[in-house]
This record gives C-alpha cells, structure tokens and sequence, in this order.
C-alpha cells in the first residue's frame, strides 16, 4: 500500500464523481417542475415577477450553463439554497448527515456482527439443522421488504407493547445518561430493521466464501498442524473468506442508502434520506442535487475503502 | 516388532455418498518402523491418499467413517482419540505433506508465519524465536536466502520451493513419521528429482520414517526399503523392495511393472508400452471375490467367489491372489 496508489485512487475517483454529477444534474433539469412552478399557478403573484425571479436564479439557461454555474459554486463551498427550508444547503446537510451516518453505520455493524458468526459457523457445518435454520432465517430476512418489516415492528413494539417510541426524534428533551437511554430506544428499530435486513443478505455471502475456503488444501494443512479447530477456521477460514466479503459489504452501500431512504422515511428518522424524499415533494432542486450527490461521494468513499482493505487482506494484490 | 511406530489393523474408511457407501480403505493393514521407508502404490483412486488422511484424521466426517480397524500409534490407537489429544499428534509426531505446493500454503500468510505458527503451537516459542527457527528450517531444505525469503508469500515461490516450504514445514517439530503424499506428482521431472534427494537428506539429519504414497514405481525403487501395493481398497502385495521388483507375486503388480516407461529399451525394441485392461471397479458394494478379478489374465472362477486371504509367500513378503 502506497502513498502514490491512494493519490491515485483519490485522483481517480474525480472524473468519476464529475460524470456522476453531470447525469444527475441533467436528469434533475429533464424532471418536471422546479422551486418557482408553485409561483407560476400561484394568481396573486404577476406573470412578470414570476418570470423576473426565474432569470434572477437562471433557470431558463440551458442545462449545460446552469452546471457550469453549479459545479463553479460547489468548487467555491457554495452549495446552494434551500428554497423550501431558506436556510444553506451545506447546513442543512450537515444538520441531517450524522444521524444517517450513525443509523446506518450501526445497521451496518449490526448486521457485519449477526452475519460473521452465523455465516461462519453455517458455513463450517453445511446441511446441519443450524445451517438450516440460519438459512431460513436469512431467506426470510432478505425477502421481507423494509417497509413492511418496519411498519410490522412499530405495530408490535410501539402500538401493541408500547415499548418503544414510534417516532425518532432529534430534540430530546433529556440530557446526560437519560439522553443516551432515550437515543438508543428509539434508535433501536430502525437500526434493526435495515441491519437485519442486510445481515440476511451478507450471512449468505459469508456462508458461500466459507464453504468455498473449507475445502481448499491449505486448510487441510493447517488441520495437519495440530492448532486445534478454532484456530484452523479463524485464521485459515475466516481470515480468506473475509476477502470476498469485504468487496461485497462496499458494494453493497449504494443499497444500504437506498434502504436507508425508506427506514427514515417510516421511522421519521430526521436523516438525509427524509431530507431527500421532503426536498423532491418540494421541489427542491438544490437539496435534491446536494443530497444525491453526498450520496454519490459515500458510494465512491466506499469503495475506495474496500480496495484499501482488499489489499491489505489479500497479500497477492499489488498496487501499482 | 518392537521398533514398529505405526500399525495400521484392518482400518476401514467409508464414504457416504448419494450412490450409496464407497469402500475407498476396504481393511487394510500396513505397518512402519521407526526410521524405514514405506511406499504405498497404486493406481488413483485405490485408497492411497485416504489411508494418509485417516492416520492423522484428516477425513471430512460426515461423509467419511471410520467403520473398524486400528491405528496403533507406538502402541496406542488413534482412532478413538478426541481432537484435543489427536492435536498433539498431529506436526509434532506424525506430519504431511500433500501432493499440490500451489495450494497447500495458505496465500494470506508468509511462509514464516506459517511455520512459526506450528512451532509456537507446539514448542511454545515466542514469535521471534519461532521465525528464526523457520528461517532455519528454509535453510535447511536449501532455500536460498532463508533469512529474507521467510517474510516472503508463497506466491513469490515457484512451485519447487513451496513444495521445500510444505517440507519445512512438515519437519519442523521433528516429526517420527514424515506421510508424503504423491509430493512429486505435481512437480517437473527435475524437480521431482531434486525433492526425492531432498527427502532422503532430511531423512538421514532427523531419523524420521517416511510413509511415501505414489504412483510412480520408479521413485519406490530407488528410495524405498518396502512397498505395500495397493488395489481397490485392499492391499494386494507387501514385500521389501528388493523381492518386490525381482518376484513379484500379484498379477496386478507385475502390471504396474511393466508398465514403467524404460528409455532404453523402448528406443531400441520400439515395444509399446504396456498398460492394465480395464479400470478400476466401482467402490460402492464390490462384487465378493478378488477385486482385480475382471483385469486379471490369470483370473479363474475360485477368484470371482471370494476374496483370496493375503498369505506369506517368503520373508515379509505376503500376497493377496491364490496363485
């Protein structure tokens, strides 16, 4: 692992994000309605004003000069404004992205620790009632949508059993030790919903690699070696079946946004997921823009940290 | 019998498969003393790498079992010893190597770690002391450069070297029984050559006996002081080299040598090499009689009803065929 490889990668990944902005701005400008449609059936403003603050804001360029005046700002810090919330979108962003960061991030490390050793032990005991049972479960979990887990969930812990609070909030009253009781009940179930879900998925994954490893020669080898059982599979098997996986959980990311769009959406979460499903009923374009894009950049993040850590894991690739 | 350090009594290793039980170690009995040179030959498929496998439990069960017999370990059985004690056997008493270097050595660990590991395992080296101690041991099996090449992967060896690493490996808890497995079968002529010496010099430092299991009848003659042939799941012939080569009493052996390429006659003679009819008979549920009977030339209707016992037809030389 080189200092001139990750520049590289870091170089790499600009291209990249640049067409990724130019298909999202330009499919953003072909979408119907933008923030000033509501001025234009809105009768007590005059047509002339209307049209005035539309070439204030230039939205009747072209779509290529209205880029050009995005891209320009982004490079200067200048993200936009919400026309919606009249605030920054920077702010905006900022205020919403770290709960989105922690909610998934947590799914996500829920569903890394529920699908390692329930993949794993599945995996070292193909066609056992445990494999079964696992496999079964992780089939359920991966079919069932999120919505519809979600919603069932809040019916049963938060309707029924009135354990948990139906609705995630971002102004607790609390402070200190209640604080972090109150954050952890509420984030209980939006946490579970999408890392089971993605658990689900992965324990298949880690099963199909362990097996995979299971059987290659060296594991024999070090079965030769008298290291005893556990030490064969978490240093031999765990350790190669990782490889795979790791691609496979970056890869993923893009749909754990995606699934994370949803959650938020049931579970009120204030996240950028809310934020962007709130910004597209409203029109607006510069929140939906930003958002997509913060997106898009994570996704590249990512990804550029799953090569980082496939060749750390796997000797034999070399970056050059 | 007192210098015996493996005895192999009628082991039986099953198979369960979805066409029904395969018999691949259908009773055989083998033994090794302490510092000798055993070959076990055979075509593929006879039994050869699972009798290896099975002294060192190294069978995936389910589906392999176990179905009877012994492994008499300097006097104690091994087969009913659980993993813990069968851990203290395995690399420190009784250790392999396989016949694929390319992919016996595990690709995320330096050939270092890998020998390190076994060392710390059993001799509870700390990890300095167990790399240099894998250094000495790739010094040993003449890698060149050990000192630098134990921070290598086994990537970076050619197919040769890892087969010396499989070896260092192997002898670096000073095993009593080297099993290898086919090691040169997967390896270039000279190379072959190069392995077998090192094997023979590694024999003379440590003193260990080698279980040698290959197809190769030429490798058996020049390096073994015994050789149990074996046929289908069963041993067919047992003798020391010497009576083996000169007498030997099974149809199926005198077949397997014949058939080994000789460059001098087959360029003077223009003979066509000679090969065994048929192929080797279905493991699952084997007809009663002797199980070479479809191939043999010899074969007669006493063959077919029952399987011949294996009798003594001279000093440690005993044959399973009624003629």
């Amino acid at each position: 692992m080189s200092r001139q490889y990750l520049i590289r990668r870091l170089m790499i990944a600009i291209p990249s994000l640049l067409g990724i902005s130019i298909v999202l701005f330009t499919v953003l400008a072909l979408a119907p309605g933008d923030p000033f449609g509501e001025l234009a059936s809105n009768p007590a403003i005059p047509p002339e004003v209307a049209a005035s603050l539309r070439a204030k804001f230039g939205l009747d360029d072209p779509v290529w000069t209205r880029y050009v005046h995005w891209l320009v700002a982004m490079l200067h810090g200048d993200w936009g404004f919400s026309f919606a919330s009249r605030i920054d979108v920077d702010t905006l962003i900022l205020q919403r992205l770290p709960t989105t960061l922690i909610v998934i991030g947590a799914a996500q490390l829920l569903a890394i620790l529920v699908a390692l050793p329930v993949g794993v032990l599945a995996g070292t005991r193909p066609y056992s009632l445990f494999d079964q049972i696992a496999n079964t479960l992780a089939f359920i979990g991966f079919s069932l949508p999120t919505f519809f887990t979600g919603l069932l969930l809040i019916l049963i812990f938060s309707v029924r059993l009135d354990w948990l609070p139906m609705v995630y909030r971002a102004d607790l009253g609390a402070t200190g030790w209640r604080w972090f009781v109150e954050e952890v009940k509420q984030s209980i179930m939006p946490v579970a919903v999408l890392g089971l879900f993605q658990g689900a998925s992965l324990v298949r994954y880690v099963r199909s690699a362990v097996l995979d490893v299971v059987r290659l020669d060296y594991v024999t080898t070090a079965r030769s070696k008298g290291i005893g059982e556990r030490k064969v599979i978490t240093r031999h098997v765990v350790r190669t079946a990782l490889i795979p996986v790791v691609t496979l959980v970056a890869l993923q990311m893009p749909v754990v946004f995606g699934g994370a769009i949803v959650t938020e959406q049931i579970f009120r979460v204030p996240g950028i997921g809310s934020l962007l499903i709130s910004a597209m009923l409203s029109n607006d374009t510069p929140v939906v823009m930003a958002v997509t894009f913060v997106f898009a950049c994570l996704v590249v993040l990512f990804n550029l940290i799953a090569d980082i850590l496939y060749g750390w894991l796997d000797p034999r690739i070399a970056y050059r | 019998m007192a210098d015996t350090l493996l005895d192999i009594r009628d082991l039986k290793t099953w198979f369960a498969t979805d066409d029904g039980m395969v018999r691949a170690v259908d009773g055989i009995d083998l033994h090794i003393d302490r510092s000798e040179t055993v070959g076990v030959v055979g075509e593929s498929g006879c039994g050869k790498t699972v009798t290896a496998r099975s002294i060192l439990k190294l069978i995936d069960m389910p589906p392999g079992r176990f179905e009877g017999g012994q492994i008499l370990w300097q006097g104690r059985d091994l087969l009913p010893l659980g993993a813990a004690e069968m851990d203290k056997i395995r690399a420190r008493e009784i250790a392999i190597v396989f016949q694929e270097p390319m992919t016996s050595l595990n690709p995320v660990y330096t050939v270092g770690a890998q020998i390190a590991e076994v060392l710390r395992e059993h001799e509870k080296l700390t990890r300095r002391q167990a790399i240099d101690r894998a250094a000495e041991m790739l010094s040993l099996v003449n890698i060149p450069n050990a000192k630098a090449r134990v921070h290598d992967y086994p990537h970076q060896f050619s197919g040769g070297m890892r087969q010396r690493v499989m070896i260092a490996l192997a002898l670096s808890c000073r095993p009593k029984l080297l099993i290898a497995d086919e090691p040169t079968t997967a390896l270039d002529v000279t190379i072959q050559a190069q392995i077998l010496e090192l094997m023979q010099e590694m024999k003379e430092r440590f003193g260990m006996a080698i279980m040698l299991i290959t197809h190769a009848m030429g490798v058996v003659a020049e390096t073994c002081q015994r050789v149990t042939v074996m046929y289908a799941g069963k041993v067919v012939e047992e003798a020391p080299v010497d009576a083996l080569f000169g007498n030997p009493r099974h149809p199926y052996t005198q077949g397997l040598i014949r058939s080994i390429p000789r460059v001098d006659r087959a360029a003077t003679h223009k003979e066509r090499l000679e090969a065994i009819p048929g192929t080797v008979p279905s493991l699952v549920d084997p007809p009663p009689g002797c199980r070479f009977a479809r191939r043999c030339r010899f074969a007669s209707d006493v063959c077919r009803q029952a399987m011949p016992p294996l009798k003594q037809v001279g000093p440690g030389h005993f044959v399973r065929c009624v003629l």
